[in-house]
């Protein structure tokens, strides 16, 4: 292979890291500054400018406590747990197509790690693994709200899949490739060109289940406060729990991108004006995050369940036969 | 509204109570599914996040930012005691009575008294057990020489609960009383303002 390439890969794998752990740590800063606001407070204001420096000082507590391993923990399965949950949440962002391509001193430069021909499927693939890691916290860490948070975790996440792979069926029918490249270059006309307008029910059902696989607030009974303490979190403490922690912020930025590739065109013609629109919607997404997690009340396990199979998964089959039918005629 | 339509707790036509209207819970496999139909298409997820973004944009904070702003708490906010003095004089007002020993219902007051040599009760100890005090407010009510009252001192830092009222801690300074700094509890019976507490004459 060619030494360049290697290289190139290599440069960008660390960019990618490097911005997204970054970013889940500014992540954290504006979905506590988001939440306060529209809780009339003012969310952390003393640690540098407007608080902008809680970030660091968060880094630091974290990186500098002390890593508890319980006695009666399985301790291999424990220690390896919350890096598979971070690992697999970048791993996931191998194939997400993050910036246009653009040319720096007569360089062509695809911001994308592996411009595989089955980006969606990948990502999808990797972001399932992601499961493991709260899963084989969970069971390992000898603890009943773990346990618990272990099982439902297992369980919103496997039937979640089925909504997210079967909602995107039916857009994937319509681009007929599996690249994220290709599908944004779908799109590529402009709004009215955009997927959600063809396929809104899929963007609703896709939406719906990342806020099931990211187990962000309306679905947000794999570690609910006031249930199980901290779910498969209970046990961690220090940098371990901070890699969950990194893994579900990283696991948001990158939903957020797929939806906006998917369902709104993603960077549209590859300017930088499509560029910074591409931002924007990726923004908009992760800011809903947040919005939701202070307007919304939790749902039941029993009631997600119900959600998902009886009436996500029909919706879903119901769009996939009608999208066939459709093209079909 | 008179308050005689709401004494008659039966639900009429002639009282204010009334049955809140409550829906028949959904029986059948139809109704509930009726019922989810409904809850969807109402809308109310809408209300609920706009209701959060429209206090974002209004941005109207309430947070007190406690150790640079503070709120005022009540004047007759019962936190660390205060002995006080009089102000004509400046004798300490406690005659040693022993009354808010005797009422303390948590047992935490404790005092000493002699007989000085001018055969005045004179207090050589008083101390409260702050780790027992529950802040009732018994002993100064009891108090008949507006002696001993609740302060404002509501932040108190040490290592150790009794420092904070050691007696001399408690009493007012002498300093204090001549500047007129001395805060009188506007609590029931308290003096008028302007009147002088003077020290009760020994032959009565």
């Amino acid at each position: 292979m060619d030494m360049a390439f290697i290289i190139e890969t290599i440069v960008k794998i660390v960019v990618i890291l490097l911005v997204f752990s970054a970013l889940a740590g500014l992540g954290t800063y504006f979905e506590r500054k988001v939440l306060a606001f529209m809780q009339r407070r003012l969310g952390p204001m003393h640690v540098g400018p407007f608080g902008l420096l809680q970030v660091a000082a968060d880094g630091i507590k974290l990186f500098t406590k002390e890593d508890i391993i319980p006695q009666n923990v399985v301790k291999p399965i424990f220690k390896i747990a919350p890096v598979i949950t971070a690992a697999t949440a970048f791993m996931a962002a191998a194939a997400i197509p993050f910036w246009p391509q653009f040319t720096v001193f007569g360089y062509t430069v695809h911001p994308i790690v592996a411009d595989v021909n089955i980006g969606i499927l990948y990502v999808l693939g990797v972001m399932a693994i992601g499961l493991y890691g709260p899963l084989l916290g969970g069971m390992a860490s000898a603890n009943k709200f773990s346990l618990i948070s272990a099982a439902r975790s297992a369980a919103v996440f496997i039937s979640y899949e089925v909504i997210s792979g079967l909602s995107l069926l039916a857009p994937l029918m319509m681009v007929g490739s599996l690249s994220l490249v290709d599908i944004n270059n779908y799109q590529v006309g402009g709004i009215g060109h955009w997927i959600i307008w063809s396929q809104p029910v899929a963007f609703i059902l896709f939406w719906i289940a990342a806020f099931a696989e990211t187990g962000r607030t309306p679905f947000h009974l794999v570690a609910n406060d006031h249930e199980i303490i901290d779910g498969f979190g209970t046990e961690y403490s220090g940098m371990r729990w901070g890699l969950f922690f990194i893994g579900e912020y990283a696991n948001m930025f990158f939903i957020s991108f797929v939806i906006a590739i998917i369902f709104l065109g993603g960077f549209g013609d590859g300017t930088i004006a499509g560029a910074f629109q591409l931002l924007l919607k990726v923004a908009f997404f992760f800011f809903f995050f947040l919005w939701t997690r202070a307007a919304w009340p939790d749902v039941r396990p029993d009631q997600l369940m119900w959600l998902c199979w009886k009436v996500l998964m029909p919706i879903a089959v119901i769009n996939v036969v009608i999208t066939g039918l459709v093209m079909m005629f | 509204m008179h308050s005689e339509p709401l004494n008659d707790r039966n639900v009429s036509e002639h009282s204010a109570y009334y049955y809140v209207d409550i829906e028949e819970y959904p029986t059948t496999g139809w109704d509930k599914f009726k019922q989810v139909v409904k809850r969807t298409f109402r809308g109310e997820l809408f209300v609920g996040l706009w209701v959060v973004m429209r206090e974002m944009i209004k941005f109207d904070i309430h947070t007190v930012k406690y150790p640079l702003e503070k709120l005022p708490i009540g004047p007759r906010y019962r936190a660390v005691h205060k002995l006080l003095r009089l102000w004509e004089s400046g004798y300490e007002r406690c005659i040693g009575c022993g009354l808010c020993e005797k009422i303390c219902i948590s047992d935490c007051i404790r005092m000493d008294t002699k007989i000085d040599e001018n055969s005045r009760k004179e207090v050589t100890e008083y101390s409260i057990n702050l780790g027992r005090c529950i802040f009732c407010g018994y002993c100064a009510e009891v108090c008949p020489e507006l002696a001993i009252v609740h302060g404002q001192r509501y932040e108190n830092g040490s290592e150790q609960r009794a420092h904070f009222v050691i007696k001399d801690d408690m009493l007012t300074p002498l300093d204090f009383l001549t500047s007129g700094q001395q805060a009188e509890y506007p609590g029931f019976g308290s003096i008028t303002p302007n009147e002088s507490v003077t020290k009760t004459p020994l032959a009565y």
